[in-house]
């Protein structure tokens, strides 16, 4: 397809056929390799520089939103590990805590301090994910062999822990679903001694890599102005000397009691980028470590019983009541009071937030969720312009696309 | 800590009020955050007094969506959600927009509302003025209706197979192979809003 735009004669030279130029169309994906998921990406190419991109999204809408309105607030849990499912359980920390907000529910500690160790190990799992595979997409094929390895190790912890290597469904309003056993801490705490080695190996295989500098640096470079503009958040904000992080700015949980470090960039360029992401897993394992150290002192319930949670097994054998609460959660659910909360988290890729409108129902009213991913694949075109058709892959990969929360 | 951030959200809703009393309606402060209803005839300078006051410096768009009540008049409500990262402040904006009324597109002061607002147009059928670019964009090319709206149904008009004799993707009407599941689990003494069968002789 050339049917761009004719490119105009600036001497007035006579012509030939051949060089009568119009743009190029180019259609990236929907089934490209380094478009993660299901981007169709319209671009219209000058020689090989970007001059425009219009992203089509929207092949993977599942309607999540809309199938909320007919579900209880625990039926719709499940949906939130499908969103940005590199991640889960960070997605379903924002449901649970607009709940929670909601109904005025206090969490227990222990289970607080569980849900930072699982945010910390969802944050290690999409970070390895997207700064391998953004090495892929610009040549690179070992790192993401390697990275792989380690997160097969994290999702065998997530299995341990609830019983799913992905579709956790592990954080409920209230708590977490149950306790952890003290080996899964050991071999947590066994884990976070020999990643940094892994790590380290990373490292080697690409930061001071000539042709992994030369794919990122000075590529993609975003300013603090593109950033008010664009909505960034996460490590879009971060990678341009920007220390915005919502576990800071924000502490939500128990964030505030841990002792960790904010990495940023100086460039705002893809290069910068994906060392805040090697760093932000350092600080992550330091978290995991300090949330042990707590978990070993922290006895007690992981569930704050009440209304919107269940009653334990051995109340419910002995209590009448207990066994008719337990059968009514799960059949009507709880019911939220009327009101609306907008909560956000610091999920892996930026700040993912629900706004929940409650009518005092079983079901919610309205729940509107706010993915990062959307906001920066928004920015493509402007990001993406003057570049080479090439560093479009570089680009995609460093904004840490993942369809299932941008097409929701 | 949770009186002082009451005060400090109280204070600001207060400043909104004074600076922009011509746009608000009304204020609220619930669960740490401030709502402020609005004129929608107001809005673009309400956005930009938000995003430019000194007080307020909420530079950044957070979200931009809408809700349906469709017994209520006007029918839908837009909610709009900023971000100062200077103040570290956060603020809702809401506003009643009736079913076909255009609402101003804020996209020449956040160029980060387009997307937003083709999903509310797409979601919701709801009109923009002044935007660049308001096409469809989560559903399917070629998609009727608005899909958030409340009397959409949940399992859509239209489905899709790969047709293996025309070799190509076909759109039928929907056929369910069971009826659409929907269960009405509400304790029929606290909330039921229908007579249960046989207890008429109440009513």
């Amino acid at each position: 397809m050339m049917d761009g735009k004719l490119e105009t004669n600036a001497f007035g030279d006579a012509l030939t056929g051949e060089q009568r130029i119009r743009n190029f169309n180019l259609n990236f994906g929907p089934q490209h390799p380094a478009a993660h998921g299901v981007l169709r990406l319209v671009l219209e190419l000058d020689g090989e520089i970007v001059e425009r991109c219009d992203p089509h999204i929207g092949l993977l809408h599942r309607g999540t939103e809309k199938l909320m309105e007919s579900r209880t607030y625990l039926q719709n849990l499940p949906y939130f590990d499908r969103l940005d499912y590199v991640a889960p359980m960070n997605q379903e920390h924002a449901w649970c805590l607009a709940i929670e907000t909601l109904t005025g529910t206090v969490v227990p500690r222990r289970a607080s301090l569980i849900r930072v160790l699982f945010c910390e190990i969802g944050r290690i799992l999409n970070h390895l994910l997207n700064c391998t595979t953004q090495a892929m997409d610009v040549g690179a094929l070992t790192p993401p062999l390697w990275g792989f390895e380690e997160r097969e190790k994290l999702m065998v912890f997530y299995e341990r822990a609830c019983g799913a290597r992905l579709h956790a469904a592990y954080f409920r309003p209230g708590g977490v679903h149950q306790d952890l056993p003290d080996a899964l801490l050991d071999d947590i705490e066994a884990w976070t001694w020999t990643f940094p080695k892994v790590l380290e190996d990373l490292h080697t295989l690409l930061t001071e890599n000539r042709i992994f500098k030369q794919r990122n640096v000075d590529i993609g470079v975003v300013t603090e102005d593109d950033i008010l503009k664009y909505g960034f958040s996460g490590v879009m904000v971060r990678g341009s000397n920007m220390a915005w992080d919502l576990r800071r700015s924000q502490p939500y949980e128990c964030y505030d009691e841990f002792d960790f470090k904010i990495p940023v960039g100086k460039n705002g360029d893809c290069y910068d980028r994906y060392l805040v992401r090697m760093e932000e897993m350092t600080q992550s394992i330091m978290i995991i470590r300090q949330a042990i150290a707590k978990l070993r002192m922290e006895g007690g319930e992981v569930l704050a019983r009440g209304k919107i949670t269940p009653p334990s097994r051995r109340d419910m054998k002995t209590s009448m009541e207990a066994l008719i609460h337990h059968f009514k959660l799960y059949t009507e659910g709880f019911h939220v009071p009327a009101g609306e909360v907008y909560v956000a988290v610091e999920a892996p890729k930026g700040e993912f937030g629900v706004y929940l409108k409650s009518d005092g129902s079983n079901k919610p009213y309205r729940t509107k969720i706010r993915a990062p991913g959307f906001l920066h694949l928004q920015a493509m075109d402007h990001v993406a312009k003057g570049h080479q058709l090439a560093d479009v892959a570089a680009i995609i990969g460093t904004m840490d696309i993942v369809f299932g929360e941008v097409d929701r | 800590m949770a009186q002082a951030n009451f005060e400090a959200l109280a204070a600001l809703a207060a400043h909104i009020t004074a600076q922009q009393g011509a746009a608000v309606v009304s204020t609220e402060v619930a669960f740490g955050e401030v709502s402020v209803t609005i004129l929608p005839s107001h809005l673009e300078g309400f956005v930009q007094f938000l995003r430019d006051d000194a007080e307020c410096k909420f530079s950044s768009l957070v979200d931009i969506t809408a809700v349906d009540h469709p017994e209520e008049d006007p029918r839908f409500v837009m909610v709009y959600h900023f971000l100062s990262m200077y103040k570290n402040q956060r603020i809702r904006v809401k506003m009643g927009v009736a079913d076909g009324a255009m609402t101003p597109s804020i996209c020449a002061i956040h160029p980060s509302a387009n997307w937003f607002e083709r999903e509310v147009f797409d979601m919701f059928g709801l009109m923009f003025s002044n935007h660049p670019d308001l096409r469809r964009i989560l559903t399917d090319y070629g998609f009727r209706g608005h899909p958030l709206r409340k009397d959409f149904p949940t399992t859509g008009y239209t489905e899709v197979r790969y047709d293996e004799a025309q070799k190509r993707v076909v759109y039928e009407p929907v056929s369910l192979v069971q009826e659409y599941r929907q269960f009405d689990f509400l304790s029929p003494w606290e909330s039921a809003k229908y007579v249960l069968p046989g207890d008429e002789k109440k009513a």
